[in-house]
């Protein structure tokens, strides 16, 4: 570990995320629509912290607010302290749709931060290769990403993200795409890179399993206007293990908010489905959420 | 390209024959025998498809110089008049002259540099001016509206107002050559441009990547298989304007040579001149293919 700090140059535990009064409008033909609002969020260094809530409630603009991708029609973000304007190497992401440059091989990809920051080919070289072997990925150094399967692809990004040592992470539903299988896996995965590194992590996802597996604290959103309507502890000691989800601890917290979310999903599709149609939704469940489902 | 993995397959068997005939194991001697074999038969199952392919073609280009030189031995006239047609074997036999005939090397090497001048000044103006354009909105509103007006105009069309322009012939030929290039190339180019993925560039960003380092790392190399779908295009296009001008206006050059032979009733050299006319358009595009293969190597499987 002490060798892949020294090398990839990760700084002390750093990354104070802070979101204040946050509210981001969209204009469109019949006047400004809110996407959200009034949202209060803050993430400590070296904190695992989820984002949860109905599809369209305002996660992913957010996530991109603190990015740096969009700007906030009032309020603040920062990051220890200091407004964010702009993406930066500072905030590392991690998209759904991987990303990944197609052009490049997987340890270029790796490379491609700590080339911006203008690191000599060789020192790149060590720091890629290291990395890549925390995801068990060295044997594909030399792959174009179109031959890596969905969840080989998603490791690379999280190592690119890394890469470059940054202060936060930022995970837009980055395993959206992967099947049940893979998806555990690289939770996994995601848990052991991060509690290598101390990084502070916002995550977010409509999957609440994942939340809660991966979380120190979930924030549960409502729906249009997003804006947070409650955040939830997760005390689950570490390291976290799969058969932790099964006790009795992880369901109750699964049950809370899952009610939550039932009551924001309800509200954010309104009429679209009558009460009668809700009631057989609702028994034909089987531990999922609505908005999985839907 | 189905060619080139025939070739590889062949070398791969040739290593391996070698290696087996140099192991000095006569105990084992039938053994590499039969892992040769075994590898051909392999070999051949693999490429079944291709073999087709390629044995298709042959025959059906055989099939093709039958029919001609039964057309024009019995001087077919149905509709479409034969008796002045060449023979394919008088098309060959002035081939071979040719082939010693300075003057005819002058006239496909004259073509063939107006061809490189011609496409390579297209490309290395058309392809930054695409990129430029795709990237800053102004300049797009600025050029874009004057290369529409220019663009559904042929080449050859400029022919005159060239000769106006250029003091000398060769100057006119080249800069025909060009403008036929160029507009395929700016447009596939601006195409290619459109359709980079917002979300790489976002991922560059965040990995602290500044304005020119996007340009050059994600929106240069996303936009490439367009850029190089452009270039065949070009291509493509040049060779048509070239012939075209030499036709028109030229001294030299194949074009020229054809029209002239048309001129002085040689019959054989029409036929020559127009398969000269091919080989190098084929020639020029696989070309551009292997070139498009060596800048984008991702792409090849």
């Amino acid at each position: 570990m002490s060798q892949i700090e020294r090398q990839v140059d990760i700084r002390p535990p750093q990354g104070h995320i802070e979101v204040e009064d946050f509210a981001l409008s969209y204009e469109t033909i019949e006047g400004s629509v809110e996407a959200v609002s009034n949202t209060h969020i803050h993430v400590k260094p070296g904190e695992f912290v989820s984002i949860v809530g109905p599809s369209g409630c305002g996660k992913s603009t957010l996530l991109n607010a603190v990015a740096g991708f969009l700007k906030p029609t009032s309020g603040t973000v920062t990051v220890d302290g200091e407004p964010v304007n702009g993406p930066s190497a500072e905030r590392g992401m991690v998209f759904q749709q991987y990303s990944l440059f197609p052009w490049k091989t997987v340890r270029e990809n790796v490379e491609f931060g700590l080339k911006m920051r203008g690191m000599p080919r060789a020192q790149r070289e060590r720091a890629a290769r290291t990395l890549l072997g925390l995801a068990g990925l060295e044997a594909f150094e030399k792959h174009y990403p179109e031959r890596l399967s969905g969840g080989m692809k998603q490791r690379v990004g999280i190592v690119r993200a890394l890469a470059t040592g940054p202060k936060v992470l930022l995970l837009d539903e980055p395993f959206g795409a992967l099947d049940a299988q893979t998806r555990v896996i690289m939770q996994q995965i995601l848990t052991n890179l991060w509690q290598r590194m101390k990084i502070s992590v916002l995550f977010v996802t409509h999957d609440i399993d994942e939340a809660i597996f991966l979380s120190d604290r979930v924030y549960c959103m409502s729906a249009r206007p997003g804006s947070i309507k409650a955040e939830i502890p997760i005390p689950l000691e570490r390291p976290r293990q799969q058969s932790m989800m099964m006790s009795s601890e992880f369901l109750a917290l699964k049950r809370g908010l899952m009610s939550l979310i039932r009551e924001e999903s309800l509200k954010a599709m309104g009429g679209e489905i009558s009460d009668l149609g809700m009631q057989g939704l609702n028994i034909d469940l089987h531990g999922h959420s609505l908005a999985e489902i839907l | 390209m189905s060619s080139s993995a025939i070739l590889r397959h062949q070398e791969d068997a040739v290593t391996t024959s070698v290696v087996a005939e140099a192991e000095p194991a006569p105990a084992l001697d039938p053994t590499p025998k039969r892992a040769v074999g075994q590898l051909a038969a392999q070999w051949y199952r693999l490429n079944k498809e291709s073999l087709r392919g390629v044995a298709i073609g042959a025959i059906s280009l055989f099939l093709f110089l039958v029919v001609w030189h039964l057309l024009t031995t019995y001087r077919v006239v149905f509709f479409v008049r034969f008796t002045n047609v060449p023979a394919p074997l008088e098309v060959y036999a002035s081939f071979t002259k040719a082939i010693h005939d300075p003057k005819f090397l002058m006239h496909l090497l004259l073509s063939c540099r107006r061809i490189l001048i011609g496409f390579s000044l297209a490309a290395v103006v058309g392809v930054p001016l695409g990129l430029v354009m795709g990237r800053f909105k102004l300049i797009h509103e600025i050029v874009f509206p004057v290369a529409e007006v220019l663009r559904p105009i042929p080449a050859i069309a400029w022919v005159p107002m060239a000769i106006m322009l250029w003091p000398t012939n060769e100057q006119s030929i080249v800069f025909i050559t060009f403008l036929g290039s160029f507009f395929p190339i700016l447009v596939n180019t601006l195409h290619g441009m459109s359709l980079v993925d917002p979300v790489l560039v976002r991922a560059a960003q965040c990995l602290g990547a500044r304005e020119s380092s996007i340009f050059r790392e994600v929106y240069f190399p996303a936009s490439l298989p367009h850029i190089f779908t452009g270039l065949t295009v070009g291509m493509g296009v040049a060779w048509v304007s070239l012939i075209a001008a030499e036709m028109i206006s030229g001294q030299y050059g194949i074009g020229y040579f054809t029209w002239e032979a048309y001129s002085l009733v040689q019959y054989a050299d029409i036929a020559l001149g127009m398969i000269a006319i091919g080989v190098l358009g084929l020639g020029s595009s696989l070309l551009i293919r292997g070139g498009g293969q060596l800048a984008m190597p991702w792409r090849s499987k």
